[in-house]
Parts: structure tokens; sequence; C-alpha cells
């Protein structure tokens, strides 16, 4: 019964993340004076590709075509990990919070990998800069992952979303410090303005873009619905580690409501946040990201510091 | 009591007078007046300590012993002779137009309030308001290192300022370790910080707290003291600074915050009952010593010259005093005493050879001896003294040393007599042609009152051929205080 | 004891203090002097805050007047002086270049652990609630002086020494919630006329060197050529 409520949850997740994207679009659309699409507009577009037939290079090997589902394959498992609108599932007791940042690995290994796979030139830088901000960023989300391990002694999610529950609402500054450079990755990772601009395919400045750049069809379906699924993964994480309040701890049907209440809520809120920064900010030159990506990871460093200088009694 | 509150006064009022007409012609003269009138004053204290013996002032703020009395009246002495000089030194100067009215003014009033600065460190009893002064000290002599606005006096002044404000600022940390020591044993208050009251109770003062504490407070004053490699900025603010100011800046100044160090050293020693604080304040002394010593050989400057000896003998006096023991302490603090005033001898006549030569460059200045003997006689007769030659004081307190660190550290011996040779044969080889050299065309003696020199050389020779009772009673009370036990 | 243990007050204090490092690093990655300016104004603030704070929860009513101190000092007279100096020199435009980012970053990151192993045994002596942000004191006086050290701009040195004295200020008010008055009015006063000597020194090299990069000030060395 359990399992079937986790896979339950996941497909909800899964079906949720291309609304998540509309939302933000829509926001944008409205705070830059535009008129939006519709919120689901991302379910037709991932319609359409799935309805069209994918063109493959003729360079390309087996790997181009193999990339896609693993990309797609490792969100959704991510997915299944993180508590979404109830913590204990029985798929987030098998994995931790290191096991999900190695799915987000995982994934964008082979997108790298497909990306080199054809041969152009622009598949190739876009996964050089790719790697290189995922080199900088991975360090950081551990160093933040890290910093909320230690306060709450474990590395599971669901373990670690009932000690900040039980300790009710304590101000501590390793928290407010990882929130922070978790938020930051969050945009580096998921190709937000002002690392990434998903909306262009300007050759000087994309990054996430120019990696798949040759797919088309299904695959493309596969690989746009995988970032929607990323991105919606960050924020749930951001929601429910940092506010957890309101996640259901039962699977009673009244609990699993106001769960899943809550988190629409908190994802509603952070929604609009995106999209306000992305228009307040103009998108860095590339030089400036490892900067930005430092910044982050500073700010995690500065949480787990805190949190061992200030907070830990000796 | 009223000579201690008058101590502190007269220099205040003093300060404040000269800010407002320290420009005039007589300027000189009342800032001479005032630094006689304060040395008798100090003269009065002193007389009372040997009488009543340690003077505190109500509310226990301000505490003169043995220890402090006679740094007193060294500073009172050292003050006025070095303002005896500077009377006809920065009229010379103005008249060669490298000073200003308002520097004139600037100059009178900061050298009062310098001196005041000098006695409140002594005198008081409060770790914080040493601290305080202590800055003040920095703070008060910081515009006159760039008093003739050059480009490597403002460059010495910006060094000195910078440097002795962060290195200060490791000594607050220490202060304020210290008051956290004292505070864990509750009850004590605002008293807490009162040197007199941490003495009392060093035994009960938690010991990892104050190695710590020590350690922060010698980086800090030890900054002040000059000691390697914190030493930078001396040599600069000695060489670009007007004359009297490098005099008691190396008499003074360095003194004082060795006085601090040491101060602090007897609160630890009360409470660790290791020998760290010793063993830090023997080894930065014994590298300041040396460093100073070799660096003495590569000057081109004759300030920078003596300036390099400075740092050389405070490294001694640092080392002598953390080695401890009643013989090493009794030679630092006479060593303190005669470093002191053939020092400031030495710069006066430094300051008239170099107004006789028109340059501070050691291959420019030829010939003083024939120029004017006064000038050759005394920088002659001044470094011999600094360089440890007997029948001088400096001898008689170096030899002290040497026996002491024999019966203690016998293997440190030999690095002593080493680093003194070195020193001695940098100090004569630059003396040499410059005393006896062939002097220019046309070199033309200057007008100088030379009984400061006669004064400071005179009593030098003095205390190397007898040391009077009275002043080793002080000496023998203080090492008492210091060391805990009279030295045979 | 646990930070769960302390209440909202004390809470409050601690996450104040981690704020006051986080302001450190800010000032240590800014290239403008006007940001400068304002990340130690808010330091000062910070600084300020922490000191008020405290003496509402140890009801130390001494501590207001030296967070009164503070805030006057700190976080208004001196930035505002120090702006003003700047627009005075024309140097507001001027960008400096950071040496060495990364490094910068990772030598700062290194000195906090380092002062948080050297006051480790200070602390566990403690019983105050501020005793743990005794490390962030130090921790703030460390990061100024490699602000002086990774930076060239004499206004930037100055900041640096500033923000060395909010470390010390704030080492006092948490492990012996601050020092008898005397010294700390003494200690208000010599910053004030360090803060107003430094004014001076920037014209006088700017006078001198035709510019406030300390870097140029090189003609004294320790052997002369």
């Amino acid at each position: 019964m359990d399992w079937i409520l986790a896979f339950l949850e996941t497909v909800l997740f899964a079906s949720l993340a291309p609304l998540l994207a509309g939302w933000i679009k829509w926001v944008k659309c409205r705070l830059q004076n535009r008129k939006a699409p519709s919120l689901v507009q991302p379910y037709r577009e991932l319609a359409k590709l799935f309805r069209k037939q994918p063109v493959v290079a003729d360079s390309a090997s087996w790997l181009f075509e193999f990339a896609p589902y693993v990309v797609f394959a490792s969100a959704v498992l991510s997915a299944a990990i993180v508590p979404f609108v109830a913590a204990h599932m029985p798929t987030s007791a098998i994995a931790d919070i290191i096991v999900l940042v190695g799915f987000f690995a995982l994934g964008r290994f082979f997108l790298a990998l497909a990306g080199m796979d054809v041969g152009t030139a622009f598949g190739g830088m876009g996964s050089s800069r790719e790697m290189t901000i995922a080199s900088l960023a991975e360090p950081a989300m551990l160093m933040a992952v890290f910093t909320l391990a230690m306060s709450a002694s474990t590395t599971n999610l669901s373990t670690a979303i009932d000690y900040v529950l039980n300790s009710g609402l304590v101000l501590r500054p390793s928290f407010i410090f990882a929130l922070a450079g978790l938020l930051l990755v969050a945009v580096a990772e998921t190709g937000r303005i002002p690392v990434d601009n998903p909306a262009t395919h300007l050759e000087l400045t994309m990054i996430h873009e120019a990696m798949i750049l040759e797919y088309s069809g299904r695959h493309l379906a596969f690989i746009e619905w995988a970032s929607q699924i990323r991105l919606m993964l960050y924020g749930v994480l951001i929601a429910n580690i940092f506010l957890p309040w309101g996640i259901a701890h039962d699977f009673s049907p009244q609990e699993m409501g106001y769960g899943f209440l809550a988190i629409m809520a908190k994802l509603l809120v952070l929604g609009i946040i995106l999209p306000v920064c992305e228009t307040l900010f103009a998108k860095m030159r590339l030089f400036r990201v490892p900067e930005f990506l430092g910044f982050a990871y500073l700010l995690s460093l500065l949480g787990m510091l805190s949190h061992i200088i200030l907070e830990v009694g000796n | 009591m009223i000579a201690l509150y008058l101590v502190l006064l007269v220099p205040l009022l003093g300060m404040a007078f000269l800010a407002s007409f320290g420009h005039r012609l007589r300027a000189g003269r009342v800032n001479v007046l005032i630094c006689v009138f304060t040395f008798v004053l100090t003269l009065v204290l002193a007389v009372d300590v040997l009488i009543d013996g340690i003077i505190t002032l109500p509310g226990k703020q301000f505490r003169v012993d043995a220890f402090n009395v006679y740094l007193i009246v060294l500073t009172g002495f050292v003050g006025m002779t070095t303002a005896i000089f500077s009377g006809p030194y920065m009229e010379n100067e103005r008249n060669h137009g490298r000073l200003n009215d308002t520097r004139l003014r600037l100059y009178h009033a900061m050298y009062q309030g310098f001196m005041l600065s000098m006695y409140l460190v002594l005198a008081t009893n409060n770790m914080g308001i040493l601290w305080v002064s202590m800055e003040g000290a920095t703070l008060a002599t910081v515009l006159l290192v760039s008093l003739y606005r050059t480009p490597e006096s403002i460059e010495a002044a910006w060094k000195y300022f910078i440097l002795c404000g962060v290195g200060i600022a490791q000594a607050l940390f220490g202060t304020v370790l210290l008051y956290f020591a004292a505070n864990q044993m509750g009850g004590l208050g605002d008293r807490a910080l009162l040197w007199s009251v941490l003495y009392e109770h060093a035994s009960q003062l938690n010991p990892t707290v104050m190695e710590l504490a020590f350690v922060f407070l010698l980086v800090g004053y030890g900054t002040k003291i000059g000691l390697a490699p914190l030493h930078n900025w001396l040599p600069d603010a000695h060489s670009e600074g007007p004359t009297p100011m490098s005099a008691v800046l190396s008499g003074l100044l360095l003194n004082d915050a060795l006085y601090a160090v040491v101060r602090c050293k007897m609160l630890v020693d009360g409470s660790v009952g290791s020998p760290l604080a010793g063993y830090l304040m023997m080894g930065f002394g014994l590298l300041s010593f040396l460093v100073a010593a070799l660096f003495l050989h590569r000057q081109r400057d004759i300030k920078r010259l003596f300036s390099y000896s400075s740092i050389e003998h405070m490294g001694l006096m640092t080392f002598a005093f953390g080695m401890g023991g009643p013989l090493a302490t009794f030679a630092a603090l006479l060593h303190m005493t005669v470093h002191s005033l053939t020092k400031s001898a030495i710069f006066v006549t430094v300051g008239h050879a170099a107004q006789i030569a028109r340059t501070q460059k050691i291959e420019h200045i030829r010939g003083l001896i024939k120029t004017q003997p006064v000038i050759g006689w005394g920088l002659t007769v001044g470094t011999l003294a600094i360089a440890g030659f007997p029948p001088f004081g400096v001898f008689t307190s170096e030899f002290l040393l040497l026996t002491a660190t024999m019966h203690i550290h016998p293997w440190l011996t030999p690095l002593l007599l080493l680093g003194i040779g070195i020193a001695f044969a940098g100090l004569f080889r630059n003396l040499q042609p410059m005393v006896y050299g062939l002097a220019p065309q046309g070199q033309k003696a200057v007008k100088v009152n030379h009984w400061p020199i006669m004064a400071h050389l005179g009593l030098v020779l003095w205390l190397g051929l007898a040391i009077p009772g009275f002043l080793s009673d002080w000496f023998n009370q203080a090492t008492n205080l210091i060391a805990g036990s009279f030295p045979q | 004891m646990d930070i769960t243990q302390y209440t909202f007050y004390e809470q409050a204090i601690l996450f104040i203090a981690a704020l006051v490092v986080f302001t450190s690093f800010l000032m240590l990655a800014q290239r403008s002097l006007f940001g400068l300016i304002y990340v130690f104004a808010w330091q000062g603030l910070m600084v300020s805050m922490t000191t008020a704070l405290s003496a509402y929860v140890t009801q130390f009513h001494h501590l207001y007047v030296s967070a009164l101190i503070t805030l006057v000092l700190k976080a208004i007279l001196i930035p505002l002086m120090l702006h003003r100096l700047i627009i005075r020199l024309d140097i507001h435009r001027e960008v400096e270049t950071v040496l060495y980012p990364a490094y910068t970053m990772t030598a700062a990151a290194a000195l906090v652990m380092f002062s948080y192993y050297v006051v480790l045994p200070i602390e566990q002596l403690s019983s105050l609630a501020t005793r743990n942000t005794i490390a962030v004191s130090l921790a703030v006086v460390l990061l100024g002086m490699l602000l002086m050290i990774s930076r060239r701009q004499a206004v930037t040195h100055v900041v640096g020494f500033m923000s060395i004295e909010n470390g010390l200020f704030f080492a006092a008010v948490a492990s012996t919630q601050g020092m008898p008055m005397v010294v700390e009015l003494g200690i208000a006063f010599d910053v004030l006329v360090a803060a107003v000597l430094f004014g001076v020194f920037f014209f006088h090299i700017r006078s001198s060197i035709d510019s406030l990069d300390v870097d140029q000030l090189n003609r004294l060395s320790e052997v002369e050529r």
C-alpha cells in the first residue's frame, strides 16, 4: 500500500512539473508586461514533441539515443526520493540526500556525453560549460546539504524534516546560510538567469541549450520534461527542508490533502520569487559564473562554520 | 600624591597652551619650561615613593611602585633634555624653510601630548587605560613623523600608523582576554582590569587563558617595542621624523612598550606554572637582536643606522626580561636606563651632525671632528658607550646580562657575544669616516646647546662606574617585584 | 548547550553574529569603495545590535551605552566621513582589482577555523550565552587584517583597520559583557582620533604620490640601495 502511494506521489510529481514551469513563465510574462501563454502550454509542447519523429544525426552513436532515457529516469527517481506531499514514504527511507546528488550527477554526466557525441562544435562547447558549472556547483550543494545533515545528525531527508519540525522555530544562522547557498546552486543547476537563459539560443551565452541542440522529437521531450522535474525538485527540496510545516506525517487522506495544499502553496510562492529575481537581474557573463558559484560555496561553507562555531555547545 | 596628579596635569595643560601659542618665537622655551617643571615633579614623586613606598590614587586607577617610578623619572629627564635640544634645532629647521608656523605649533603641542601619554602609560594601574594611552602615543606622534611632508616621511608615518595600529589591536584582544580571565573569578566588577588586583589574584587566573592573552599582548606591545619581524616601522619613523622625535621615540616609547610587556609577564608568571611567557620573550628578543645587528651593516642613513641599534638593544632587554631571574632582570632594568640615556644623546648629536652636513646620508657626512669638535666627540663617545665599551653603563648591564646567561642558558652566550660583535663592527665602520674623514669645503658649525649630550653621557659614565645607592635600591626593589627575589 | 536550548533573543544574537562574519567576507570581495563603506556601516550596525541584544538578555545596562557609542561611531559617523572624503578626493569611481579572490576567500575561511580553535578553551570556561561568538570576534579581527594585506587602496586599509576595531569591541561584548566604561570611552576616543588622522593622511598621501595606492609608497626599504 505504501509503495503504491509512493508510486502515485512520484507520478503526481512528474506530471505537475510542467505546470510549475508554466506558472513561472506566466508570472514572468506578467512582470514584464507581456501577454502570458496559457498555464498548460508546457504540456502542449511536450505532447507536440512526443508526436514528432526524432531526427538523429548520422554521426551519432547509441549513446545519443540512450541518454534522454537515462536523464529522464534519473530525474524521476530523484523525484521519488524527495518527500513531496508526505514524509516517511518507503522510497525516501531507502535513499538519502547523497544518493539524490548522485542522481543529479548521473543525469548530467549522460547529457554531457550526449552533447559531445554528435561531434558538433556547439554540443562540445555546451558540455564543457555545463561541466565547468557543475564542478563548482556540486561542492557548494554538498556543503549546504552537509550543514543540514550535521544539524539533524542524519542524511535521510524524512528524518531531517522530522528534526526541523520537532525543534520548532529556531533561528539558525547555519540554515539561513545553507538556504541562500542552495538557492544560488539551484539557479545555476537549473539553468536560470543570471547563470543561463533557457529562453534563448544565443551562441555566445547558451550552456544547457547548446548541449541539447541536436535533439528533436521524443528525445527532446524527455530531456525538457526532465529539466522541468529538476526545477521542481529543487523547489520542493528547499521548501520542504527549510519550511517543512504542513507536510503529511501519516497516509490518511486528510493529512495527505493538507500536505498537498501546503506544498502547492509553497511552490506557488517560490514560483513568484524566482521570476521576480530573474526579471531584476541581468544575465551575467560566463566568466563571472565561477565567482557566482564561489559565492554560493562561501555561503554554504559559512553555514557549516556557523553551525560548528555558534550552534553546537562545547 | 599631589605630585602624581600634577605630573599628569602639567603636560595636559602644556599641550592645550602650546596648541594655541606653539608657533610663537618663545614657544620652544615654554616647552622647555614645562618639561623642566614636570621633571622636578617627577623627582618629588620619586622622593615620595622612596619615603612612603607604593603610592596609589583613590579609585586605584593610578599606582606608582619601584618599577615604574624610576621610568617616570627617566621619562621626565629625557623629555626635558630633548626639549632643551629641540628648541634651537627646530628654530634652525624653521630658518631653513622646512617648517612653517602651523607645523611648529603642532610639533610643540604634540610633544607635550606624547609626554602625557608616556606618563599615563607608566602611572596607570588599569590595563585598559594602559592600552588606550599606548594607542594615544601612536596618535600623538604619527603626525610628527610626517612633519616635513616629504614623500618619504609620509610613507614612514603611514607605515607607522598602520603597523602599530594593527599591532596594538592584538594587545587589546589580549587585554580583553585578561579581563575575561579575571571575570572568571567573579565579584571583581570593574576592578578586574586593575593590575594590582590581577597581580594579587594571579594564582587563581586560568592558565590557558593567560597564556593565550600573553601571546596577543606580546605581539601587540612587541610591535611597539620594535621586535622582529614587526620592526619595519621603527627605522622609517626614526629616520624620517624630526630628530627630537627620534630621540624620544627611542629613549621613551620603546621602553614604555617593554614596560607594558613586563607588567603582563608578571601577571602570567603568577598564574602559569610553565615558562612559556619567558621563552616567547627570549625567542623574539634574540631574533630581533640578531636581525638588527646584521641589518646595521646595510644602512646608508645615519638615523636608520642608530634606529637599528635601538632594535638590537630592545631585543637584548626583552631577552633579559624573558630569561628572568634576579640578575638578568637587574641587568635589563639597568640597560633600559642606560640605553635610553645613551640613545637619546646619540640622536641629539646625530641631529646636529645632519644639520652640519645638510644630509642624513652617511657617505656625505664627513670630518665632524674638524668642523665641530663637540659633535664629533659626542658622537664618538656615544657610539662607544652604546657599543658596550667600558667604563660606560651599557658595558655594566651587558656584562651582568652575559653573566646571567652563562648561569642559566650557557649555550646562548656565544650567540649574544657574536651579536654584540657584529653590531659593534656595523657601528664603527660607519662611524670612523664620519668623524675623522675629510671635511667638505665650506662645511660650517651650527648653533648647539651641548649640555644635554654632556649630561646624558656623563650619567651613563657615572652609572658605569658606580651605581648610586638609592638607584640600586630602586633597581633591587623592582627586581624583587618582577623576578620574585633580590639579586645577589 | 545546543542552539535549541537558547531563548529567542539569544538565538538572534548568534544569528547576527554570523551575519557579522558574513559582512567581513563581503568586504573582502567588494570591489567598489562605496560598496565597501556600506558593508562596513552594516557591520557596525550589526555589532551594535548584538550589543543591545546582549544588554537586553543579560540586563547589563551599561551595554546599552556601548551599543549607542558603536552605533554612532561605527555605523554612522565613520562611514559618513569616509563617504565624504571619497567624494572630495574624487575617487568614488575607482574600482579596485581584487587579486586572487579565490585564494583570499580560502584563506579567510581558514582564518575563521583557526580563530575557532584558538578560542575554544576560552569558550569552554565561559557560561555566558554569547560565549560562542568569541570565535566570531577573533575571526572579524583576523579578516580585517587579511583585508589590509590583500588590498592596496589606502581607504580600504582604513576600513580594514576599523573593522578590526569592530572585532575587538565585539570580543569585549562577547566574552566579558563589555569593558569597564572608562576603558570603553578611551577606546572610542582613540578610534575617533584615528579616523580623523586617517582622513588627514589621505590628503597627504595624495599630494605626495598623486594616488592612494599604498603600493606606490615604496621609497623606504629595509636595506637601502
